[in-house]
């Protein structure tokens, strides 16, 4: 392998119409390392996602995958890239007409030749490594959260991706199931050889799992370090963040008009 | 869904469908336009054709014997040409008459064919000599007045 | 102040014209890509196959049934107005002529739209909604190669199929009242009809029809998913759509058709 680090971003800048959502992102992701994205909703993690899966190409800047640059890559390219990437999505995103097996088997079937009967074999395996193996003919609105996001996260590694990426994979999980796929990300990581990029605001269970820690705020990269610098760091965004307070440098308060002069207390003897 | 289940639906849907366009085809409509192997050709002239249409029946006798396959201008003798195409199982005398009739009062125009006493029959190409035109109702009423006024006329 | 609002829809009014034209522009790209991508519909006819169940064979029972009563009113009201002119032998042609050159593409393409095409563009809507479509993508399988297209051929193969039920299902029950309940002569019935109607005037312009109609139809319904926003509301709304607009788009089409196809002759 050419390089250390599987994915680099230098100088990227990413702006929707003239709304910026990305400026001047830096960051690297080792091979083999599981690094969290993190940022309070609308700090421009998920885009962060999209470009490095080449769903978007950025306005400035690079994104170098592997040693390839996505936006030099045409449609074939792409395609190709994102045969050896995984990704789990928010709520799983399983197709809702077809059942399990064939959900896991979706990839293998439109990208290989594999006979059938091998292709049976591979999925159980996936299935049984998400625990899942029972439930390889039920469909997926017969799942719960949990398990469908375990049956998503064995669909998204069916074809041994080199780099695995999770968009909001704790949201909306009980206890247990969080702790289940908690430890799934983390060790299939290391069991497959992958590398894993955690886009999450779920801060103890990513700071629980993660070796690296990348803080966005506001389409800016704020802070960047290890999960007990994390813990330890005295910027107030971060500490805001980490700590989980109401109130610091995000307000509380939507940006408004003076509270006092909201409620007319200045004119009230007008009326 | 069983993959035989499926297959079995799609395939009586389409079964049914191509059922559906065969009835159409054979019991609703007449596939008139299909079979030209079997029918020939004859022409005639008129001086007025009315208002006959391409598709209108020729009549024999009130049967149905073909039909008017198309229309133009003779531009030489300045008449109206009416190619007809008739079924083969019906033959007819040359000196066949044939004549612009309307069905009904308001009925559409059709060519009505009278049989002449002639040995020899029609072949392909071959044409009509005898024509009548079709009956134009303002020509009637100007002949009928202008008969009235020379019945005045005469009076005087 | 009044010219402030005044100029103002003004401008909303432009902004919507400009809307409905982008719009436009991007369903006109939306179907060349999906011309472009039918190759892997082709190469895996399981794909239209199992589309085909869904729009055409799930689509069978509403087809028939309506053709049936159509028909039968059709038998009906014909009589009533054809007896008056004591012609009730050409009830036959009124019956067979109705179906198989407006009633049947036409009414067959508006059950259809609300069958089936509201069917597609719910189906794709909470596809993107609930990023299915995203995850396909991120999967190196592309959804209109793999999720637009066989539909669209689906859509295209089924709705003629489905006309010629309707019409042939009509005549069925126009026979029904016309000759079976009210005694209109059998023979007359059929005869005058099968010299009225021709295959390549009539029905084969039907079937034409019926194609534009269900490409239309399919355009539609598949745009309106593709491009709903991904919400509850969204999805609900682009259903509506569907039907509205393909609904209209049959009856114009359906004018435009026929002012080329009979004209005159």
């Amino acid at each position: 392998m050419a390089t250390e680090n599987l994915v680099e971003i230098s100088g990227v800048s990413f702006a929707y119409g003239r709304r910026p959502i990305l400026t001047g992102i830096d960051m690297v992701i080792p091979r083999g390392k599981v690094v969290a994205i993190m940022g309070i909703s609308g700090s421009g993690k998920t885009t962060l996602l999209r470009l490095i899966g080449g769903v978007m190409k950025p306005g400035q800047g690079q994104v170098r995958v592997d040693g390839r640059l996505t936006h030099e890559l045409d449609q074939d390219g792409i395609y190709g890239m994102r045969r050896r990437m995984g990704m789990l999505f928010q709520f799983g995103a399983l197709f809702t007409d077809l059942s399990v097996f064939d959900n896991v088997a979706f990839q293998m079937r439109e990208h290989t030749d594999l006979p059938e009967r091998m292709i049976r074999d591979l999925v159980l395996m996936k299935l049984h490594a998400v625990g899942l193996r029972g439930a390889a003919q039920l469909m997926p609105s017969e799942l719960s959260g949990g398990m469908a996001r375990r049956v998503a996260l064995a669909r998204a590694m069916a074809l041994d991706p080199m780099l695995m990426m999770y968009d909001e994979p704790f949201t909306g999980l009980d206890p247990i199931s969080l702790g289940v796929i908690s430890n799934l990300i983390r060790n299939l990581n290391d069991v497959l050889g992958a590398t894993s990029i955690v886009v999450t605001h779920d801060v103890h269970e990513a700071l629980e799992i993660v070796d690296y820690v990348y803080y966005l705020s506001d389409g800016k990269m704020v802070a960047h370090g290890t999960p007990d610098e994390m813990r330890a760091s005295t910027d107030p965004l971060v500490h805001q963040f980490v700590h989980g307070e109401s109130d610091g440098p995000v307000a509380f308060q939507y940006p408004s008009a003076s509270f006092s002069s909201e409620l007319r207390l200045g004119a009230r003897h007008d009326v | 869904m069983e993959r035989s289940t499926l297959d079995l639906w799609v395939g009586l849907f389409v079964c049914a469908g191509v059922g559906a366009l065969l009835i159409l085809a054979l019991k609703v409509g007449n596939m008139s336009g299909l079979n030209v192997s079997d029918t020939y050709q004859v022409y005639a002239n008129f001086d007025n054709i009315g208002g006959l249409k391409p598709r209108a029946p020729v009549k024999s006798a009130g049967v149905v014997v073909g039909r008017v396959a198309g229309i133009s201008f003779d531009n030489e003798k300045f008449l109206a040409k009416v190619i007809m195409t008739l079924d083969k199982n019906y033959k007819f005398p040359r000196d066949t008459t044939a004549s612009i009739l309307t069905s009904g009062l308001l009925g559409e125009q059709y060519v009505g064919f009278v049989a002449g006493g002639d040995e020899k029959m029609l072949a392909q190409g071959d044409a009509l000599k005898l024509t009548q035109s079709a009956v134009v109702l303002e020509n009637l009423i100007s002949q009928f007045l202008y008969s009235k006024a020379a019945e005045g006329d005469g009076k005087k | 102040m009044m010219s402030k609002q005044s100029i103002l829809s003004v401008r909303s009014i432009g902004h919507s014209a400009i809307e409905a034209v982008l719009r436009l522009g991007y369903a006109t790209r939306f179907i060349a890509l999906t011309l472009l991508h039918s190759g892997t519909s082709f190469r895996r006819p399981r794909l239209i196959i199992r589309e085909l169940y869904f729009t055409g064979a799930l689509s069978l029972i509403i087809i028939l049934v309506s053709g049936l009563f159509v028909g039968m009113v059709l038998g009906l009201q014909g009589y009533q107005t054809l007896q008056t002119y004591g012609s009730e032998s050409a009830l036959g042609v009124l019956v067979a002529l109705s179906l198989v050159r407006e009633l049947g593409p036409v009414v067959s393409a508006l059950l259809f739209a609300s069958r089936a095409g509201s069917a597609m563009t719910a189906e794709i809507g909470l596809m993107k909604a609930t990023e299915q479509l995203s995850a396909m993508e991120m999967m190196a399988v592309d959804p209109i190669a793999r999720v637009v297209a066989p539909r669209f051929w689906a859509g295209i193969i089924s709705m003629p199929l489905l006309a010629a039920m309707f019409s042939a299902m009509g005549v069925f029950g126009g026979y029904l009242v016309g000759v079976v309940l009210i005694g209109v002569d059998e023979g007359s019935f059929w005869s005058q009809m099968q010299s009225a109607v021709d295959f390549r005037e009539d029905i084969l312009n039907g079937v034409i029809k019926s194609c534009v109609f269900g490409l239309a139809v399919t355009w539609i319904a598949l745009f309106e998913g593709y491009d709903a926003p991904p919400t509850a509301e969204g999805v609900s709304g682009a259903t509506t759509r569907t039907v509205v607009t393909s609904s209209l788009a049959i009856l114009g089409l359906d004018f435009l058709l026929t002012s080329f196809m009979f004209r005159g002759v």
